[in-house]
This record gives structure tokens, sequence and C-alpha cells, in this order.
């Protein structure tokens, strides 16, 4: 799975993407982010208020339930501040 | 017709309109809304920095140009956004709608710019001397994308 962060987020965790292979228990958006959490002091600190990420799966936003697969191409972010 | 750019390169604003309308005779006005980095700090040093999301950005502003369109059938829409390290007074985006008539103009160019402020994957970085923050998502930017919701 690949896994790409952008803005503070991709600061906090300290790469701005990386490839993972997560255990079975991860099947959507949620558990991955409860699983990187637990990754290293960065990602806690970048993770700690899953409210405030927002989450595109192949480049489609996608909410906590929403499901995912080794495949797929998943992007972690805050909220957009463009225009 | 819809023109979306995602560049970081500086455009043109003029030569942008004239090309939208260049050879219509179906067009009866062009709203536009030009978009510039503000001296936030004051201090004359300031810098913003956007990063985007290759790939998502496109795909998100194709999309809701094509919502105007479908929504206000217009005759033309274009959208230009910057990406990198701007100095305040740069030129950021260019939303522009061209319609029959000056109503669907406007309101189209509107919703262009609220849902592009709630949905296009851009990030902003302020710098100023030795210090830099990521600004926040402003609550009245939502609220003026939900007035949209159909």
């Amino acid at each position: 799975m690949k896994l790409i962060y952008f803005a503070w987020l991709r600061e906090r965790i300290g790469i701005a993407e990386e490839t993972v292979t997560p255990p079975a228990s991860v099947t959507d958006v949620t558990s991955l982010i409860e699983w990187l959490k637990g990754r290293g002091p960065g990602y806690a600190l970048a993770l700690a208020k899953p409210e405030a990420i927002r989450v595109a799966v192949n480049q489609q936003y996608r909410k906590g339930p929403a499901p995912i697969a080794a495949s797929d191409e998943v992007a972690l972010f805050p909220p957009v501040t463009g225009g | 017709m819809a023109i979306v750019r995602v560049q970081a390169a500086d455009f043109d604003t003029g030569a942008e309109l004239d090309a939208l309308t260049r050879g219509r005779r179906d067009v009866g006005g062009v709203a536009s809304f030009t978009g510039l980095v503000r001296d936030f700090g004051g201090s004359g040093d300031a810098a913003m920095t956007l990063e985007h999301y290759p790939g998502m950005t496109e795909r998100e502003l194709e999309a809701i140009a094509a919502e105007a369109v479908q929504r206000w059938g217009l005759q033309g829409v274009l959208i230009i956004h910057r990406y990198g390290r701007l100095q305040p007074g740069d030129r950021i985006v260019l939303t522009a709608a061209a319609a029959a008539h000056r109503q669907a103009a406007f309101d189209a160019c509107m919703f262009l710019m609220d849902w592009l402020k709630t949905r296009a994957p851009f990030w902003k970085l302020e710098e100023t001397g030795d210090e830099r923050h990521w600004v926040e998502a402003k609550a009245s930017d939502d609220d003026a994308a939900a007035k949209w919701a159909k």
C-alpha cells in the first residue's frame, strides 16, 4: 500500500511517502490511522486528532469506514487551504 | 469547454480571459476572480508556499469545473491555480465563467472559488522571517461551500 502525506502531516511524520504492508486487521481508513499511530512519535503527533485529517483513497476523498486494499494509494493530509 | 491548469508559472489574466471567449458569438458575459498573495506579515519579508497533490488536484478541479458547467449551462469555464513559492502581490488563482447572461456567470464564478477552497488539495505555508506556519482551514469557507449544496 502506498501512503502519501502532505503539509504538516508530512513534516511531523518526516517523509513524503512510503510503501507499507499493514497487518490483516487494517481493513479501512480508521484502522489504518490507528495502526500508523503506533509506528513512532512523529506518526503519533501527526495523527493525534483523526478528525483533523482528510483522507483520499486512489485520489478520491473517503471517510473513516471506507475500505482499503493493498493495491491502494492512500493520502493523508490536513483540511485544504488553496485559493 | 473547461480549461483547468495547475502550474508553477505566473499567468496573464487578460490573455487568459480573452482566450476564453475568442471567436465566440454566444457568450453574453464573463465573470472572473483573481486571487493574490496578501502581505500577511506586514514586515516586508513574507512568502507563501503552496503545496499540492499532483494528479488529485487536477481531478478535483476538473470535477468542480464540470459541475459548474452542468449547473449553469456555461459556455466556458477556466480554472488556473499556481503552486510553489510566491511573494505578496503574486497571482495565485484565476477562475472565470462565461455564460449567456450575467447572473449565471457571477454565480458560477463564486461557486468555483467556494468549492475550490474546500475541495482542491492545496495547502498554504506562510513564512515571515524565521517564523513559518501552515494556514488553517476556515469554518467560514465550509459555510460558503455549503451554500451550494443541492
